[in-house]
């Protein structure tokens, strides 16, 4: 049971961080269209961590009496708001800063490629509300991953400036890409999945590579723990920012 | 459920009006998954179209209160995930008021066939076909941005989902 908290928490926490990240773009977007796009898209990842952040709460508060002494009920919201950064168990690509347009959209396309995989292999999970949630979920990635393709293709297949931008992302966000595949102290999903969802991606990201005309970096140094808390530095100071209100004013409501 | 009091329900879910889309009820918009009565208890379940659908909260309390206004007790209003909500589950009813509202209602029935470049969609103005898709998402999650190439307005696609 206290696996599949863990994973829960390590599920929403992925997609809320993502899902500030990108909504740090709302109103600073290129084009009006496209900060529509990466706002709307936020607002899928919110909706995911929440669902995902609720059934945990569920569980954690189904725990014997004993593992939670004394504290409060758990909420969406508490595990949301009042965990530090050791407690979160996202991956690292989720956190780091969104650079240009170009790192945003290769970032959202790397990470959508491995929920638009994940998410499908979810589906079949032996709960039946982390299925639930994975189905609907899939749905959203599925646009996700599709925008981003596109985004990755037309700058990699662009100008001059935008080739070189799209490959100075690659260089830099490459190195939090393995993580994703790495086994993790929740042992979910299971390691021969894991693997396979390994295959797919990498056929999915070599593909919109070629047709973008750009080339996957030779092997690279690998960043790895934000499944066991260790963080980079921008993860305290995305949650300062976003747990400011319910540190200061605990409990306070909108 | 007697079947009178099965209706009224019906009924009154049915006068509830989609906040983003003021003409589509939600159920037309299909959203509305069952209605059960036991020992007096109503408990009405809804599905949710995207996952932040920010929405879902004030449709919740919409059908809260229209069902307390009715002399219902105490309603629960269940959010489930499973199944999961498509598009195929607008009404055809749905999909007429969406056209007339100015929204060009989804096209086919599969997911994962409705690529959006490769679908055509006709102009809910005027019909023409000659349409171009501008942004993959429009104001909302559910929506996608297209132009009319003929009569030049700019209009609103309901995705396949």
């Amino acid at each position: 049971m206290l696996n599949k908290i863990e994973f829960l928490l390590h599920l929403a926490d992925n997609a809320l961080i993502i899902g500030h990240r990108n909504s740090e773009w709302c109103a600073h977007g290129p084009a009006l269209e496209q900060d529509i796009a990466i706002s709307n898209i936020s607002l899928d990842y919110i909706g995911q961590a929440r669902n995902f952040y609720q059934h945990a709460a569920l569980l954690i508060n189904q725990l014997p009496h004993e593992s939670s002494v004394s504290s409060p009920p758990a909420t969406e919201d508490t595990l949301a708001y009042l965990r530090d950064a050791s407690d979160f168990k996202n991956h690292l690509i989720t956190e780091l800063p969104n650079g240009d347009w170009a790192f945003t959209t290769l970032r959202i396309f790397f990470f959508s490629c491995y929920q638009y995989f994940l998410y499908q292999q979810l589906i079949q999970h032996e709960d039946a509300q982390i299925a639930a949630i994975a189905e609907k979920s899939l749905k959203e990635v599925t646009y996700h991953l599709r925008w981003s393709s596109d985004w990755v293709i037309r700058l990699g297949d662009g100008t001059k400036e935008s080739y070189q931008r799209m490959n100075t992302a690659i260089n830099a966000l490459w190195p939090f890409t393995q993580e994703l595949f790495q086994e993790n102290n929740f042992l979910q999903p299971a390691k021969n999945i894991l693997a396979q969802i390994q295959t797919d991606w990498n056929e999915k990201i070599k593909n919109i590579f070629e047709e973008a005309g750009l080339h996957l970096p030779e092997k690279s140094i690998q960043h790895k723990g934000g499944t066991k808390g260790f963080h980079t530095e921008h993860l305290p100071i995305i949650l300062t920012e976003m747990q400011l209100l319910q540190r200061a004013y605990p409990n306070c409501e909108w | 459920m007697e079947a009178a009091l099965n209706d009224k329900v019906w009924n009154i879910l049915a006068a509830i009006m989609d906040p983003e889309i003021p003409v589509l009820s939600i159920v037309d918009l299909g959203i509305v998954r069952s209605i059960e009565l036991n020992n007096q208890q109503l408990t009405v379940s809804i599905t949710p179209t995207y996952s932040g659908c920010p929405a879902m909260d004030i449709i919740s309390m919409q059908v809260k209160m229209c069902l307390l206004n009715a002399g219902f007790k105490l309603p629960i209003i269940k959010q489930i995930l499973s199944p999961v909500w498509t598009t195929d589950w607008i009404t055809d009813y749905g999909k007429q008021q969406l056209k007339a509202y100015g929204i060009a209602p989804p096209i086919g029935k599969s997911f994962d066939s409705a690529y959006l470049e490769d679908i055509s969609v006709p102009c809910p103005q005027c019909n023409s076909t000659n349409t171009l898709l501008v942004s993959q998402f429009g104001s909302t999650s559910c929506k996608a941005l297209f132009k009319c190439e003929d009569c030049l307005e700019p209009f609103d696609y309901f995705k396949c989902h």
